[in-house]
């Protein structure tokens, strides 16, 4: 196995953790960190294409990644204050329990 | 296929089981901060160093400690005994597992199991720099006005409702 398609495993891995706690648990901010998760399995994918690519000088794989930690970190302070704001609402941040728009 | 990428990969998929499996928040957050850790240290093995430290930066000294103050802000009111994992959990944990099982079939059956490993290339940060303020100053920009509206949006939605 070359070490290119062992980087894109562990990154189907970690997606697929992800994946897994953002469908399951019940509690809103472990959802978020599951989506956390998956967005970090896709940047490692990027990385390791530039990598082993055949013209890594061409940065291309690294800005994407750049590019892509700045919109997950305005995702994820969007993402805590809705949590946040839900959470003085309904005095809850189980999923489950939030199911109506109106309050 | 050697023993570092071994290391950092049993040690990044444990503390993300981790962080999706524990009962306590708190602990789910610091196995979240491993799980980062490792992955910048993956980034590093690859010799992506400027990314490596900004993962670091970005996400074990902002983003872990956000999730941190959320969840010590929204705790409180859970009743202990409630179980963490909600009623379709089955469903769910199908999912995830097909689609593992779809992406390893797909990257088993592609040609690049067996690529050649071509050699790694020098990548400055004064590379980087230029590469960001010539080619790619226009997304940067926007990334930029992105972050300003999402953090004033943030602020916004977060803070304390009129009493009317």
């Amino acid at each position: 196995m070359s070490p290119l398609a062992g980087y894109l495993i562990l990154s189907a891995f970690l997606f697929s953790i992800g994946l897994a706690g953002a469908l399951t648990r019940r509690n809103a901010i472990i959802v978020l960190i599951g989506i956390e998760l998956m967005l970090n399995a896709a940047n490692l994918n990027f990385i390791a294409f530039w990598r082993f690519s055949e013209h890594p000088e061409a940065l291309t794989g690294i800005m994407f990644v750049i590019f892509s930690i700045g919109v997950a970190a305005a995702e994820a302070a969007v993402g805590l204050a809705l949590i946040i704001a839900i959470y003085r609402h309904y005095k809850t941040t189980n999923v489950d329990e939030v199911n109506s728009l109106k309050g | 296929m050697n023993v570092v990428f071994a290391i950092i990969a049993v040690v990044t998929i444990a503390a993300g089981v981790a962080a999706m499996s524990l009962r306590n928040l708190v602990h789910c957050a610091l196995a979240l901060t491993v799980a980062f850790a490792g992955l910048a240290a993956a980034y590093l093995q690859l010799g992506a160093q400027f990314v490596g430290f900004t993962q670091i930066l970005v996400y074990i000294g902002a983003v872990a400690i956000l999730i941190v103050f959320a969840i010590l802000l929204t705790r409180g009111s859970e009743p202990a005994q409630q179980p963490i994992i909600s009623s379709g959990w089955i469903a769910g944990v199908a999912v995830a597992v097909i689609v593992l099982a779809v992406l390893v079939y797909a990257i088993g059956k592609s040609s690049i199991r067996d690529s050649k490993v071509p050699p790694a290339a020098e990548v400055t940060v004064r590379q980087i720099g230029d590469a960001l303020m010539n080619k790619f100053v226009l997304p940067l920009e926007v990334v930029g006005l992105l972050l300003t509206a999402a953090l004033i949006g943030a602020v916004i939605i977060a803070m304390k409702e009129e009493k009317k």
